[in-house]
Parts: structure tokens; sequence; C-alpha cells
């Protein structure tokens, strides 16, 4: 692993209103790393995943990534400087077909020269559906073809944000073994995750947090042996 | 089946020759048809529609912004055009450079609006459109713009050259949309309309896109309204900002389908071809007909003509 992080989140703050939805969350990501950010609804994990890939600028705090600050920087420049992301609920271009839904990002997000949009098809087992339209595809199909549009990018930092909400064990474990792929080619993955089992055979790590800051941050197994943990997934009653 | 680089490129080439072929034969047939069809003010306005309807289809087929206020383009044309021809004297095709000048620097004046969406956008390129009209009728800017007494151009009224220029002008708005249909950028055109947020993702600035798809669009409305002013010569600014033109404009394109290449051409044969009928020979039950298929088309055909063979996987061109 390398010395330097890739990505370093520090004291990120983002407000909406009155609501503090990110409070002071900071952590970082080396490359080939798979960090999971875990914690109940509403604790921050997708606005994090928004203001590091620029849908939101951030009101406080620092995001650095590759040694440099991108907070507020426009999405679409991120996606060239290498970060890339997938949707909870997919969101391809409806009215494209799969292999036109890939060949914009591979054009747009400026891979490597000679990038294979047909070999990236075929790695995800979408090539059969290459000329069918996006809206034609059911909803795994649709999440695997996000994961393609972010990967014709060729990113160096992945965010996954609630990849395997709704796939079946088959389709999970295929998921699985492909975000481990990446990682092992060097890719950085930050992972938000409810599904804990895909979380452990996922991640190198996990970041807890909830109200917006973490609190815990080290392998699974130690998280779920944390009392404070605990009492943050199931409530105030237990006390370890 | 997989699809592969090479077969994509092939079908790209079908698709540019036979909607390049579409394009051909419009301009073709609206250039012959005038040889054997005395009533050319019919056949000029035709060509106005297919322009107009072409390029409202830039802006609403390829990022879903519908602009009632298109007409403001198409008068700030043709008061571009009136203007310069008026007081500078430039020869004709030196005032449709003004149309189009016009027109673009409206359209960068509203480019704000673009941050506005749906019924949003549509009602302040409306209102935009109106305001840009109330300044041309201003009677105390008769000095200039001739305000509401209409603009007189009988010095460069040249009736078949001009129709030949809108017939260029058509050709140029069927080749935009080509380019649309078939280049990546128009890929990500539609893949902004389909998701803004996704389309940023894959890389694609989405501002820039917007913009140039407005700009392209106020261009050709622009360029129509330029040489409208100078085929008919005489107007008032009450015709170059009748908002019944952007009514048909946007009817024809919906009536035959947003994005594609023949829908808006479907459209306008049909839909102003029904209009010139009714209109001459049962003018009292025009109100009734036009009204009639344009509730059919919303109720059964919200995509358009084109979409009874896209629902069944045909692609149209």
């Amino acid at each position: 692993m390398s010395p330097e992080p890739l990505l370093n989140v520090e004291v990120l703050v983002k407000r909406f209103g009155g609501f503090r939805a990110l409070d002071g969350v900071s952590f970082h990501l080396h490359p080939g790393e798979v960090l999971g950010l875990v914690g109940p609804n509403g604790s921050g994990k997708t606005t994090c995943i928004n203001v590091i890939c620029g849908l939101y600028a951030p009101d406080g705090g620092e995001v650095v990534f590759d040694g440099r600050s991108i907070a507020g920087e426009k999405s679409h420049r991120l996606v060239k400087a290498g970060i890339n992301r997938t949707f909870q609920s997919p969101r391809p271009f409806l009215s494209l077909t799969v292999r036109e839904n890939v060949e914009v990002a591979a054009h747009y997000g400026d891979p490597k020269p000679g990038f294979d949009i047909d070999a990236l098809l075929a790695l995800l087992e979408l090539d059969r559906y290459s000329q069918r339209p996006a809206a034609e595809l059911n909803s795994a199909q649709q999440k695997t073809l996000d994961l393609a549009r972010a990967m014709a990018t060729e990113p160096r930092l992945l965010l996954v944000d609630e990849l395997a909400a709704g796939l079946n064990p088959a389709e999970l474990s295929r998921m699985a073994d492909r975000l481990r792929a990446l990682a092992d080619g060097g890719m950085a993955l930050l992972v938000v995750e409810h599904l804990m089992g895909f979380i452990d055979k996922v991640t190198d790590r996990v970041v807890v947090m909830a109200a917006g800051r973490e609190f815990f941050g080290g392998t699974l197994a130690d998280a779920t042996r944390d009392p404070e943990v605990i009492r943050v997934f199931l409530g105030g009653g237990h006390h370890g | 089946m997989p699809d592969t680089a090479a077969e994509a490129r092939r079908r790209l080439i079908r698709r540019v020759v036979l909607d390049t072929s579409i394009a051909a034969a419009v301009v073709i047939f609206m250039g012959v048809v005038r040889g054997f069809y005395s009533n050319e003010l019919m056949l000029f306005n035709f060509v106005v529609f297919l322009a107009l309807a072409q390029g409202l289809n830039i802006i609403y087929g390829f990022t879903g912004y519908l602009p009632f206020g298109y007409v403001g383009f198409y008068g700030a044309g043709a008061y571009g055009f009136s203007l310069v021809v008026m007081h500078l004297h430039v020869p004709a095709l030196l005032g449709m450079a003004a149309a189009a000048g016009a027109a673009l620097v409206l359209a960068v004046i509203l480019l704000p609006l673009l941050r506005l969406s749906g019924a949003y956008f549509a009602i302040a390129s409306m209102a935009a459109a109106q305001a840009v009209y109330e300044v041309v009728a201003n009677p105390d800017l008769e000095d200039i713009t001739k305000g509401p007494y209409g603009v007189s151009l009988s010095d460069v009224f040249a009736p078949a050259f001009s129709y030949y220029v809108a017939l260029a002008i058509l050709a140029f708005a069927l080749l935009l949309v080509v380019w649309l249909r078939n280049s990546r950028f128009g890929m990500s055109l539609q893949a902004i309309r389909d998701d803004s947020v996704s389309a940023a993702m894959a890389g694609v600035s989405v501002v820039r896109g917007r913009t140039i798809a407005w700009l392209l669009s106020a261009l050709v409305a622009g360029l129509v309204g330029g040489v409208f002013a100078w085929h008919i010569s005489v107007f008032y600014p009450d015709t170059a900002f009748d908002l019944s033109v952007s009514i048909f404009a946007t009817v024809f394109l919906l009536f035959g389908g947003a994005t594609t290449l023949s829908g808006p051409l479907l459209g306008v044969f049909i839909l102003y071809g029904i209009y010139n009928v009714i209109g001459i020979a049962v003018p009292q039950y025009f109100q009734f007909t036009y009204g009639a298929l344009i509730v059919l088309l919303v109720l059964f055909l919200p995509n358009g003509l084109v979409s009874l063979l896209t629902r069944r996987g045909i692609r149209v061109p």
C-alpha cells in the first residue's frame, strides 16, 4: 500500500439549512484500498460521497485528492481528474443504448487512448445487451451499467453508493469479486453499504459514521465488537 | 447480440447516409416544387416551419428544454436583418449575418434561463420574447425600429433568391440535427437530457453542452427570422414576434416526434398541410379539426407519430 493517501477528507462540513449532514467527518484512503463507510440511515454517508464527487460544495473542511484540494470543483472536472461514482438508484441514460451509455463516458471521461468499450462490456457481462436501450435493462443490470459508466472513465478513486442493495446472492457475490478485482488493480474504493456480509467480503477496513462524523475506524471485525458502534446501530440500551 | 466497435462504426455510417439522404430529399423537393406550384408564400412558410421545427428540435429534442418564447429569436433575427438593411444599407446577405448575430446576442443574454426547468423555463422564455417585442414595438423607438408601424424593405426585395437562401438555412438546420443525432456531442446532449447528474459523472460538461445547444437553436431561428424579413419585406412587430409561430413550431415538432430528423418533417408536412387545406376549403372547421388532432395526439401518441415505430423497437431516422 502506498504511504501517501490518495484521498484525504479533513473535518468536512455540509449543512442543509440548519441541519448539519456532515459535521466534521475525517478519513483517508490509499490506492488499492477498499474503505467501507457504514452507519445508520441519515448518518451522512451519501452526502459525503456527494461532496467528494463535486455534486455538493462543502461548507467547511477539505477534500484533498492526489495532493490537491478539490472541494467545490465541478463533477465533470473531477471525473477527468480520476474520481467517479455509482448511484444508490442506478441512473443510466435511458434513451441511449447500453453501448452508447458507456461510449459517452469513454469519450468525455478521458480514459487512456485506445480504451476498449467492448472489453469492458464483456467483462461486466453486458455485451449481449449492448444494442438495447438502457431502459430495457432490469435493476441489477442497470446497476452494473452504472458501474460500467464509471469504469469507462478509468477512475483512480471509485465511490460506490449502495451497489449491493436489491441484488440476489449470486449477483452480490459477482459484484463483490468485481470490486475486489478493481482494488487489486490499484483503484481506491470508498464503499457505502448496509449489507454487512458484502462489506466484510469487499473492504479492508471501515469507518463508522453517525450524525455526520466518524467515531470508529478499523476492521469490520473490531467494529462489531465496539460497544459504541453497537449502541449506535442497535439503540441506547446496550452497554457491551 | 454482442456489439463491437467495427459494427458500431458501420451502423453509424449507414445512419448518417440515411439521415443525410432524407435531409437532401426534403431540400431538393422544396426547391423543385417551387417550379410547379404558384403559391410561393405558402411554400416559403413550409420552409420556414420545416427549419423552425428542426431548430426547436435541437434545444427540446436534445436537451429537454421547451422554449415557448422561441419566436423571440425569430423576431430578433427579423429585426437584426431589417435594422442593418434599413439604416446601414448593407446587402441582404450581410443582413443575414446581422440576423444571426441578433439572435445569438439575445440567446447569450437569456442564458441564465437555462437554470430554470420545465414549465418555469417555458414561461420565462415566453416572457423574454414578449419583452423584446415590447421594446421593438415601442413607438418612442420609431426612428430606429419603426415601432408598431412596421418595416418596409423594398430595396432588397428578392423573392426568388431569398427563397433559395431559406432552403440553404433549412439544409443547415437539417444537417445540424443529422450531426447531433450521429455525433458524440449529440449523444452527450441526450445523456444530459436523460440525467444531468449522471452525464456530469460521465465527464460531460453539462453547462457547456446546454449552452451550445441553446445557441445553435437560437441561431437557426434567427436565420429563419432574417430570411422571413427579407422574403416578406413588409411586416409588423406583431408578425415577427407572433406567439403562434412558437406554438406552430412546437406542435409540429411534438406531433412528429422530437429527437428524430423525420418526426418534425412529418409534423410540418402533415399538420401544416392540413392547416392550409382546411384553411382554404372549410375554414369554419379549422379550429375544431386542429384542436381534435392535437387532443388525440396528446392522448394516444405523446411521443409523436414516430413513436408508432419506436415503441416497436424500430429506429426511426
